[in-house]
């Protein structure tokens, strides 16, 4: 072997490698999920994800900070109970007459809130349900090194736990605080809208439960929907909207201390 | 998981203000300290080594090897943090296989095996290729068989061969500066991306990593070279480590002012992160940052070197400048790390409120296998140099 030679086996054979492994794993795949089969009605059965594009909307004047959401999430989704871990969660803002802004959320407001002030020092106050705001624009997506967290068609992100390898890059990227590293799994874990239940037409668990109907979930598109009806006679507001990224939660009379 | 649990527990007493109740589990921990703070080594070895082939640097070429078999030291051990960090560390090589081209973080496994498979190995082959032939004849036994291995069939020793072992190891280390620039300015992208994070995100992180990996990688050979020539009972070459303390104190300056301008450029912007980042500060980053990382990592040491430029010191007293500066500078860049990474996740994104990081001590993200991560680098460059020993002496003399 000449030293031409070997400097173009140097070149050739590690990318070969690499290629040939991918080969492989290509080909390991398609065994799994033979090319051509793959069509959306064997994910989804008869439910057409095309026709749909979801959305939330939370009044802020309507939450009473009874913290039902958080404990119907926890038990519809199976997050850990301990106060570490959260789908959604409630904040309190209190705005002091002194002008001192205080915010709260003990145990995510899964037990409500006990009273800390005298209404003579509160110059106004109110509850914010938090959760994932399945953004349009998710910076969690765009981090994500395999893929395993998407946006799927009818506009909800998703993780993918069977895939996750638990890096927490898209912990890290989101904004918002909405994911979580789920300690049985070690992988991120964060608000599906409850997908396995939208998918068949009900209502996420959170909504489902809330006594005062601050919640509103639905679609923005048809208008005889509550959201189309919620985003037509509120003025809105977003988390973050100088981020970009193009938030899916929309709240009503949202005040400008909510971070 | 119960250990997690108490952990976790209490990290929320130790909260100041608010912070989102899924921030009190800190993610990136320790570990990731490390991971960057190995990669900067390698890249400032790296780009040393370089000096004196591209630049024609001769004085420091009784580093030359050493720098090339310590970048590899550490580029082997570099991913390792990395993948002892994941959830699912079985599953790290999805990263390969499936990547999202559109993750930052996904370009990893490629610009890291661009860098040990293109750039580092074969350079170290063409630069040893010759000693390996020769070794390979003159030893016996299992090193015998491992050099023979290592010759990949390629041993012609004519001279026109070596000529071209010469030309190709020069055309690698062109290819090779871009490539460390790029494997270090990398991982400061990965941080400086972050919109969600205003301690992080910042066009100028990746600068800022590749010029502290700079600084980082010309100490650790100063101290490197010194320790090793103790231990040969070889004389110290005083106008390598001139040389070399010159390039500390320049890059030195570099890095500093760059991270001076990031300093003024927040202070003077004045965005809404400000006052909790300056609470940051004062607060959890006062040791790390203002005492080990700007006092004792930077500008100690700068002065100390300025001082062997600016006034005649004897040798004895040069080299204990060195010595010294090396070691604090690299204390410094990794509170640098330290202070970026961990920093970073200290406030809560709603930037109301402080966390705190306590480390474990010893699971699997605790500070025994940050340490074991720390040394094994070393482990592994005292094997490489009792293999392919990178001094002048055991160079092979062909007989013409």
């Amino acid at each position: 072997m000449n030293r031409r030679d070997l400097l173009k086996n140097l070149l050739i054979i590690p990318p070969g490698i690499f290629l040939g492994g991918l080969f492989l794993k290509t080909l390991s795949l398609l065994k799994k999920t033979p090319l051509g089969k793959i069509s959306l009605e064997s994910i989804y059965g008869k439910y057409n994800p095309h026709a749909h594009y979801y959305a939330m909307g939370i009044d802020i004047d309507k939450c009473i900070g009874c913290g039902r959401c958080v404990e119907a999430c926890k038990i519809e989704n199976n997050v850990p109970r301990e106060p570490f871990f959260f789908r959604t969660w409630v904040e309190r803002y209190v705005i002091t007459v002194d002008g001192e802004t205080k915010v709260d959320s003990p145990e995510g407001g899964i037990h409500g809130f006990p009273e800390t002030l005298s209404e003579k020092e509160i110059l106004r106050t109110f509850f914010v349900p938090k959760l994932c705001n399945h953004c349009d624009n998710p910076p969690c997506v765009q981090v994500c090194p395999v893929g395993a967290t998407y946006k799927t068609i009818d506009g909800v992100v998703l993780v993918d736990k069977d895939y996750c390898i638990g890096c927490r890059y898209c912990i890290q990227a989101c904004p918002y605080g909405a994911r979580y590293l789920h300690p049985e799994t070690h992988t991120a874990d964060k608000c599906t809208f409850c997908y396995h239940r939208i998918v068949k037409g009900l209502q996420p668990a959170c909504v489902e439960v809330c006594p005062t109907g601050a919640r509103i979930f639905g679609e923005v598109k048809p208008r005889n929907n509550p959201l189309a009806r919620f985003v037509r006679f509120n003025k809105l507001g977003v988390l973050k909207p100088y981020l970009n990224t193009g938030p899916k939660v929309y709240y009503a009379n949202l005040d400008k201390e909510v971070t | 998981m119960e250990e997690l649990f108490e952990r976790l527990a209490f990290s929320v007493k130790e909260v100041t203000g608010f912070i989102y109740p899924n921030e009190i589990e800190l993610h990136w921990s320790i570990l990731i300290v490390v991971y960057p703070y190995l990669t900067g080594l390698v890249a400032g070895a790296f780009i040393l080594a370089s000096l004196e082939r591209v630049f024609n640097v001769k004085e420091v070429e009784p580093t030359y090897r050493l720098s090339l078999l310590t970048a590899l030291a550490f580029l082997i051990v570099a991913p390792l943090p990395l993948v002892a960090h994941l959830g699912h560390p079985e599953r790290a090589f999805e990263i390969f296989l499936t990547p999202n081209f559109r993750s930052a973080m996904a370009m990893f496994g490629f610009v890291y095996a661009w860098y040990l498979l293109v750039v580092l190995l074969v350079e170290l082959w063409f630069e040893y290729r010759k000693d390996i032939v020769v070794w390979s004849k003159k030893e016996k036994g299992l090193k015998k068989v491992i050099y023979l291995i290592l010759t990949l069939g390629a041993s012609d020793l004519s001279e026109k061969s070596i000529q071209f072992d010469k030309k190709a190891g020069k055309l690698i280390t062109i290819i090779g500066i871009p490539s460390a620039f790029l494997l270090h300015g990398y991982v400061g992208f990965i941080f400086g991306s972050v919109k969600a994070n205003p301690w992080w995100s910042s066009v100028l992180m990746p600068v800022v990593f590749l010029f502290s990996a700079i600084v980082s990688g010309i100490a650790l050979m100063i101290l490197l070279y010194m320790v090793i020539t103790l231990f040969r009972r070889k004389p110290v070459d005083m106008s390598c480590m001139d040389k070399l303390a010159s390039f500390l104190l320049y890059a030195m300056i570099l890095d500093f002012s760059l991270e001076n301008l990031d300093f003024i450029h927040r202070i003077y912007e004045s965005e809404e992160s400000i006052k909790i980042l300056y609470q940051l500060l004062i607060s959890k980053l006062f040791i790390s940052m203002v005492v080990i990382q700007i006092l004792l990592g930077t500008i100690v040491p700068m002065v100390f070197l300025a001082w062997t430029k600016l006034a005649r010191l004897p040798d004895e007293l040069r080299r204990l400048i060195y010595f010294g500066s090396a070691i604090l500078t690299l204390i410094g860049i990794f509170s640098i790390r330290w202070n970026v990474v961990i920093g970073g996740q200290l406030f809560s994104k709603s930037l109301r409120g402080l966390t705190t990081y306590k480390m474990e001590l010893l699971g699997i993200e605790g500070l025994l296998v940050a340490l074991l991560f720390l040394v094994l680098p070393f482990i592994i460059l005292y094997i490489l140099v009792a293999l392919f020993p990178p001094w002048k002496e055991a160079e092979v003399e062909l007989e013409a």
